[in-house]
């Protein structure tokens, strides 16, 4: 691109005539713009453009035979809002949970890996993120052969009455722990802990250690170190780490399908069905919609009292 | 493609701003063809502007920059027979040893590779690491490659940025001796950017003190030390007892003072006579006339200037004994310390608070400690005397420049 | 009995690191078991006997290996589309200043940002209506549009962080500015390259919900799983999913010992070399 010009360029430094159009400094000031536009124009084509476009289709009636025409049809909105607000609450009350799980054991994990781990830093690595090369349906579905009725988990939490009380919470039922809400939950917790570890023991491994001797040489316990050092020094990897987790586990429908029942249902098993099986597409795009709208509020929210705004 | 003889370089009113910051004022310098130059001022004065735009890698805003006799402001950096020892180095951290160094002759397609790249690793006593990534290298060696690769190419000119700054004072001291050593062997122009005054003070034949993005004064670094022309050249260069006094008389030459060698051709012109200024406290000092700035007028205010290691120390007990035609301030010993070769006295005097004395630790004079009473005296031809209005001038926009911005620096 | 305590208390972390760790690689440990499985019936959820029947045989099963092949050839397209463009951008975003750059980081932002499920919709409404036939194009398309953000954040990260002196003695010995970028820029950004095309190349062979939307008939290895599912999981399937993994850990593992080598045999060179 810049061959041509590049012998003739430093020779002009004396009076060049005024006006040049496409001179070689201009030239070399649109070559930032070629480099980004095909980059940028895919995802304007294919993320920002359908996103309009589905905004667009949620206020639509009609049917697959008739075509489908934009006719400014809000109650799609509130049809949809009215059938499916159990499916949103779920959804926002399962990931909610599968997040503080995830928060709760995986800290533990990477400050191990962090701190801890010495020469093990490296194969406690691998084995976080290695399970990720089995296909992650393959190993959603290996939860319903640990968590079958009669195997040896169940039958262990039963033996320890843990299923009396999780079922006096509404969380099991009986002495089934598959197609209960702790089975979806503790799918999306698993399915989603490595977005959380990875994030934390990022931000934990940039602490120095010597900050923990400096804190422990002006009188700080143990606890107190952790309390008024470490944590907030890992902050920003806890936010990164329950937004990576929230996000997804809100619009999955994986776990619920595999490892709930029809009482389990999410949103995401809603517009899944909505879009392929019913092809009522206004609603599916309303309540996409919805979901969107949501969890960008959400998370707005958080990263503001969080005070992470740099995060967006 | 050149040889391994330098060029000289020539900067016309060159000049660089940012907006509306000038990192450089126009500036006119001409360093000698196989000279060791250094451009000495603190973070911020505009030296690393200048050396880069020498390089190519910063455009001037004015002016032109010439080498061995040629234009080249509108050459791109890889067209200029200039290399530079980047600060940090700036080694390639993909690339081993060999092909750091074989970097530059590679692009230029010079086919003796092999030969050049072995001599200069040889030259730097690197030849065994050859084949190790600049990582595994110690910060000595790091910096040894980054001169080597520079110096493999023969450029007219070296340009070290902060060459040493990332070194200990040790191995700082070892690496100024081995660059001055390698300098006068291939007799390359090295140009030479620093912080620090004792580096230039081991190699450069001239030194062009910057501040303010301005050069404050050019010279031996010998001169510059000696007679400096403003305060801040007296401050940066070395430790400086400065005494605001004025000119009481203009006197013929008393001729009876001895004169230090490196002061020699202050003698000739000593013919033009001496000051006598009054300082605070009515003590009476004498300035050759010719190591005056300020013009010679009675009542005139000037600074009198005189460097720590010139002092003598005295008891005042013994204040007899000092020979006579000597330069005396009284004074109390407000602190001491100790450093091996000599100890740091720090002097209030009626002329002027906290005076830096430092006396060689041969026979250490026991009386000589805090709370004694002291007479310093020296011999009048090592004073020197700086503009007081200038001084204060200069002041005022030192303070001015970091008023608003200055803070981070 | 106080001293378990204490022992308990002093090493918390380290139990409940170890717990976490063995929650997230138990499912994998269970694929592995029962990929030896014998299952009566069509689903290989409880364990019957010991069986070595579908290691000898892994594509034993209809259209399983077919979707293994499209799932691979899709992932090495997206991998090479993804990292290409998000290359370009990167090094764009890195480098220059932009007067909409806000506009653009969003852009790249969101759809990480956004769950999977609303760009699925979104995209395959916008096929629909543009008359578009589904199948491995449009996957493609689709997988591209997601991992595009993750090649250049990665990138991106790789190149700020480069000291921009390198550049410039490149430039000073004499390299143009295409050589500066080819010997200099490349090489050195090549490991955040490297890392976004290996992240594009996982989440694309491994992406079920855009796929599952805009794939039309077209099946893919996670669609395949899905539906079988609901038709009878094949033992095939765990196969596949623990030869992956052993792939995968063999790789990680070949690349850590290499390197080790290389590492070990410089140190003795060079002790060698001093003594």
């Amino acid at each position: 691109m810049l061959g041509p010009v590049r012998g003739r360029g430093p020779a002009v430094r004396g009076p060049r005539p005024p006006v040049r159009p496409l001179g070689p400094a201009t030239r070399k000031r649109l070559v930032p713009y070629w480099l980004l536009l095909p980059g940028m124009l895919w995802l304007l084509v294919f993320f920002a453009a359908p996103l309009v476009y589905q905004a667009s289709t949620s206020l639509q009636t009609g049917s697959l035979e008739e075509g489908f025409r934009v006719t400014w049809h809000f109650s799609t909105y509130a049809d949809a809002l009215a059938r499916y607000s159990p499916q949103f609450l779920r959804s926002v009350g399962y990931a909610a949970a599968a997040t503080a799980l995830c928060l709760v054991l995986g800290y533990p994990l990477a400050y191990l890996i962090a701190f801890k781990a010495g020469r093990w830093r490296n194969v406690l690595m691998v084995l976080v993120i290695a399970p990720f090369f089995t296909s992650f349906l393959i190993r959603t579905l290996a939860w319903k052969t640990i968590l079958a009725d009669r195997g040896p988990v169940v039958s262990a939490l039963g033996s320890l009455h843990v299923l009396d009380v999780t079922s006096g919470l509404g969380i099991t039922e009986g002495d089934r722990v598959l197609a209960t809400p702790l089975a979806v939950v503790c799918g999306l917790t698993y399915n989603f802990l490595p977005f959380m570890i990875l994030p934390l023991y990022s931000s934990l491994e940039r602490v120095d250690g010597r900050l923990h001797e400096a804190a422990a040489d002006l009188y700080a316990r143990p606890a107190t170190i952790f309390r008024k050092v470490t944590l907030p020094l890992s902050m920003p990897g806890v936010v990164a780490g329950t937004l990576l987790t929230f996000i997804p586990a809100a619009g999955d429908y994986v776990n619920a399908e595999l490892l709930g029942s029809t009482d389990q249902k999410m949103i995401g098993n809603v517009i899944q069905s909505q879009f392929l099986r019913v092809l009522d597409y206004p609603t599916a795009a309303a309540l996409s919609f919805l979901l969107m709208a949501a969890i960008l509020a959400m998370v707005t929210l958080y990263l503001r009292t969080s005070g992470t705004e740099e995060l967006l | 493609m050149t040889e391994s003889f330098g060029g000289d370089v020539r900067l016309t009113g060159i000049s660089k701003t940012y907006g509306a910051f000038t990192a450089v004022h126009p500036l006119q310098l001409d360093i000698p063809a196989g000279s060791f130059f250094a451009l000495l001022g603190a973070s911020g004065c505009g030296k690393t502007t200048t050396l880069r735009m020498i390089a190519g890698l910063e455009e001037p805003t004015t002016g032109t920059v010439s080498l061995a006799g040629r234009d080249v402001t509108a050459l791109p950096a890889h067209k200029r027979p200039v290399n530079t020892v980047f600060q940090n180095y700036a080694l390639f951290p993909h690339l081993d040893i060999y092909e750091n160094v074989a970097f530059g002759l590679r692009r230029r397609g010079i086919r003796s590779v092999k030969q050049r790249v072995g001599d200069m690793l040889d030259l730097v006593q690197l030849g065994d690491h050859a084949r190790r990534r600049p990582h595994q290298l110690s910060g000595g060696q790091q910096q040894r490659v980054a001169l080597a690769r520079a110096l493999v190419n023969r450029p007219q000119v070296l340009l070290l940025d902060e060459p040493l700054g990332a070194l200990d004072l040790k191995l700082r001291r070892r690496m100024q001796l081995e660059l001055k050593r390698i300098q006068t062997e291939v007799g390359i122009t090295f140009v030479h950017v620093t912080h620090d005054q004792e580096e230039v003070m081991t190699m450069a034949d001239t030194v062009a003190v910057m501040n303010g993005g301005c050069v404050e004064q050019l010279g031996a670094p010998a001169d510059l030390y000696e007679n400096p022309g403003t305060v801040f050249v007296a401050d940066f260069l070395g430790t400086s007892n400065l005494i605001a006094a004025e000119v009481a008389e203009v006197v013929e030459s008393a001729g009876l003072v001895e004169v230090a060698e490196h002061v020699e051709a202050d003698r000739s012109s000593r013919a033009g006579g001496d000051l006598v200024l009054t300082a605070a406290g009515g003590a009476k000092l004498t300035l050759p006339a010719a190591r005056c700035r300020a013009s010679a007028r009675t009542g005139r205010k000037v600074l009198a200037g005189v460097r720590p290691e010139k002092i003598s120390l005295a008891h005042a007990a013994d204040a007899a004994a000092i020979p006579a035609g000597r330069n005396r301030l009284t004074g109390r010993i407000a602190d001491s310390s100790f450093t091996g070769v000599s100890t740091q006295y720090v002097i209030d005097s009626p002329a002027a608070a906290g005076l830096v004395v430092y006396e060689q630790n041969i026979e250490r004079n026991t009386r000589l400690r805090p709370g004694a009473e002291v007479v310093l005296h020296w011999n009048p031809a090592h004073t020197f005397g700086l503009d007081a209005d200038q001084a204060r001038e200069a002041k005022a926009e030192a303070a001015r420049r970091s008023g608003p911005s200055g803070a981070g620096n | 009995m106080r001293a378990p305590w204490r022992w308990l208390r002093r090493n918390l972390v380290v139990v409940a690191g170890l717990a976490t760790l063995g929650y997230l690689t138990l499912p994998n440990a269970v694929v592995l078991l029962f990929s030896f499985n014998d299952p009566d019936g069509r689903f290989n959820y409880t364990w019957q006997r010991f069986s070595t029947d579908a290691w000898t045989d892994p594509c034993g099963v209809a259209d399983l290996c077919g979707s293994l092949g499209l799932s691979l050839r899709i992932a090495l397209w997206a991998t090479l589309g993804a990292t290409v463009l998000g290359t370009m951008t990167a090094f764009a975003l890195a480098r220059h200043r932009f007067r909409a750059r806000t506009a653009v980081n969003s852009l790249i932002f969101l759809p990480m940002a956004m769950p999977e499920i609303v760009m699925a919709a979104s995209l395959a409404t916008l096929f629909l209506n543009m008359g578009v036939r589904f199948g491995f194009w449009t996957i493609l398309i689709a997988h591209i549009m997601f991992c595009l953000s993750f090649v250049i954040t990665a990138v991106k990260a790789r190149v700020l962080s480069m000291d921009p002196r390198l550049e410039q003695a490149a430039r000073d010995l004499y390299a143009s500015p295409p050589q500066t970028f080819l010997r200099v820029t490349l090489p050195i950004a090549a490991p955040g390259i490297a890392a976004g095309a290996l992240l594009s190349f996982a989440l694309s062979f491994d992406d079920f919900i855009i796929t599952n939307f805009n794939a039309g008939s077209t099946v893919t290895f996670p669609m395949y799983v899905w539906g079988s599912a609901q038709r009878g999981t094949p033992v095939q399937i765990n196969v596949i999913g623990t030869a992956m993994f052993l792939v995968a850990v063999g790789c990680v593992l070949a690349a850590r010992v290499a390197g080790g080598r290389r590492t070990r045999n410089k140190a003795r060179r060079s002790s060698r070399r001093r003594s």
